[in-house]
């Protein structure tokens, strides 16, 4: 057996998006790594994908034992993700051993061992030469066979075995009540504990994952929200902003004329983000939809969050100001989507973003407003989630523009998404309403503009049939 | 009646002990019990591995009625004569006239 006693520890990268990075380069090599979490949390989905990708992407041939799904069943269900598990194992790529227990056809007297399994496994690895292996779920031994203490020595012996083998294995266990699987398998998987999650919070649906325990590595330590979608399991990792963008020099118009010229290089720069924040009533949309015509108007595909207003009513709304957007919903240059916040969760918001991003390729994405987004998740999954947001639509260079709803005095749900955003964007509009004298006024002024210089007035601005006015604040109007 | 054969199969992975005990076991019950009217073939799965998937073996030792159906295994070194005899549906032969 081979024991890495020197600073390097070896890793076999999960295939999932993200978890490569918590993890601190993937599960460890050659040893077993538990996952483990109730019904339908996403385990077998994960322990696939780990050999889906091992082969398509590492060239790693893989083994999956099934004790509860048939292989037929394991290749229906995965088909939707685009994993053609057929073509793999005609390759001689994967192999699916389906290890079926039927209880009631089944006798026990006397002692016995599980060699039989163990013969079944090392055949399969070694007909295909697999350097990963998934066990789903072992732990199906015990409803079938009584004998717990012949089943407990050889389930170590088993982990013992493949550590030998050399081989990188999943096993997943069911969550039991007081410990981390019915059976307490982590006490003989004691390399990495990976404990996945799927809850219901305010009726919204919440996928977590978190690392339990991972020997002789560093880890992320905190709960990661994931999601399922059709390209399988992503987690989103609140370390993945890395800033190897690539900058564009660009500049580009806001869509009026007036907001430009605040700005040095009279608009804002391609593939970077702006942060509108403001009180209600403060014509963010009105500015959103600004943003969204000057992108029509350059032919660049555009794509409307709308978390407040339908596609129908924000239209109308702006036809009144004449900011017609029509034409550019019939030619199918703007894409309005509009839903509840509430309606979903968190993560299904984030795949709904990441799907059309990748259906439409917009140039332009418009979220309306982002702090909409704070009563579905807790505070700091929103700022994972966002920072995640920023940092696709800057690495796929799009414009982005996000509304954020403040209160007059700061409270807490304000303030979040602009703590979370206002670091990130690099251009932050603020606007707000300034009631004196029976007399409302909205003023606008730019805090900050990356790479530009920028105007350092407070600007006033008022609405008008023919849209927004902005004139310098000490004047009176 | 016609005279049933009974087709018995014996999954064993080596000479091990608890291989060769099931092995001395099961022979015996048959001689006893279905003298004339058996076959028991024996797989060691260490010569031919692939053969443990079709029967669906995980456990050493096995012994698997293929005939009469249904399919009925008994897993573990046999040693309890009575729990194989029910487990495989052999009547006693002692019982069989009354």
């Amino acid at each position: 057996m081979r024991e890495d006693k020197s600073d390097y520890f070896p890793k076999s990268k999960t295939g999932v998006d993200g978890l490569d990075e918590i993890t601190g380069g993937g599960f460890p090599k050659g040893r077993p790594t538990l996952i483990c979490g109730s019904a339908g949390c996403g385990k077998t989905l994960m322990g696939l994908q780990f050999l889906v990708k091992g082969i398509t992407e590492y060239d790693e041939p893989g083994v999956f034992m099934s004790f509860e799904e048939t292989a037929k069943d394991l290749t229906q269900n995965v088909r939707s993700l685009g994993y053609d598990l057929d073509k793999l194992v005609k390759t001689n790529k994967l192999k699916i051993d389906h290890i079926q227990i039927e209880k009631n056809e089944i006798e026990e007297t006397g002692e016995y061992d599980l060699e039989g399994l163990f013969i079944r496994l090392n055949y399969a690895i070694d007909a295909i030469g697999a350097k990963r292996v998934v066990l789903d779920t072992i732990e199906s031994l015990f409803g079938g066979l009584d004998n717990a203490t012949i089943l407990r020595s050889e389930l170590r012996r088993l982990f013992q075995w493949l550590k030998n083998k050399g081989v990188t294995a999943i096993i997943t266990g069911e969550r039991g009540e007081s410990s981390l699987t019915r059976q307490g398998l982590e006490e003989y998987v004691s390399d990495c504990v990976i404990l996945l999650d799927f809850r219901v919070i305010d009726q919204i649906a919440t996928r977590r994952l978190r690392i339990v325990k991972y020997r002789g590595s560093t880890h992320g330590t905190n709960e990661y929200p994931f999601l399922i979608d059709e390209a399988g399991i992503s987690v989103l990792p609140i370390t993945s902003l890395k800033l190897e963008h690539k900058t564009s020099s660009d500049v580009l118009s806001y869509g009026h004329e007036g907001l430009n010229k605040l700005f040095g290089k009279g608009g804002f720069f391609r593939g970077t983000s702006t942060l509108i924040t403001g009180t209600a009533g403060t014509l963010k949309t009105t500015l959103a939809a600004y943003f969204a015509l000057s992108s029509c108007q350059r032919k660049e595909p555009t794509l409307f969050f709308s978390f407040e207003e339908s596609p129908d009513q924000l239209i109308r709304n702006m036809s009144s100001i004449g900011v017609d957007l029509n034409p550019f919903i019939k030619s199918k240059l703007l894409f309005i989507h509009a839903s509840r916040p509430s309606l979903q969760g968190l993560e299904l918001h984030l795949l709904v973003l990441h799907k059309l991003i990748k259906e439409l390729k917009p140039k332009t994405v418009i979220v309306d407003p982002i702090s909409s987004l704070v009563t579905v998740g807790t505070s700091s999954e929103v700022r994972a989630m966002l920072v995640r947001l920023m940092d696709m639509l800057k690495s796929n260079k799009i414009n982005a523009l996000f509304t954020s709803l403040t209160h007059q005095k700061s409270n807490e749900y304000g303030d979040l998404t602009v703590d979370a955003v206002s670091s990130l964007a690099d251009t932050w509009i603020q606007v707000s309403n300034d009631e004196k004298n029976d007399v409302r006024k909205r003023i606008l002024s730019i805090v900050k503009s990356r790479g530009m210089g920028h105007s350092n007035q407070a600007w006033k601005f008022i609405i008008q049939d023919k849209g927004i006015k902005l004139t310098r604040s000490k004047e009176k109007a | 009646m016609a005279k049933q054969i009974w087709e018995l199969r014996l999954y064993i992975a080596g000479q091990t002990p608890k291989s060769v005990l099931a092995l001395k076991n099961i022979t015996k019950y048959c001689r006893e019990h279905l003298e004339g009217r058996y076959t028991i073939e024996i797989v060691d799965l260490l010569a031919n591995p692939r053969l443990a998937e079709g029967d669906q073996i995980f456990a050493i030792p096995t012994l698997v009625r293929k005939f009469p159906e249904p399919l009925r295994k008994i897993i573990g070194d046999l040693s309890n004569e009575e729990k194989v005899l029910v487990g495989l549906n052999i009547k006693p032969a002692g019982l069989k006239k009354v």
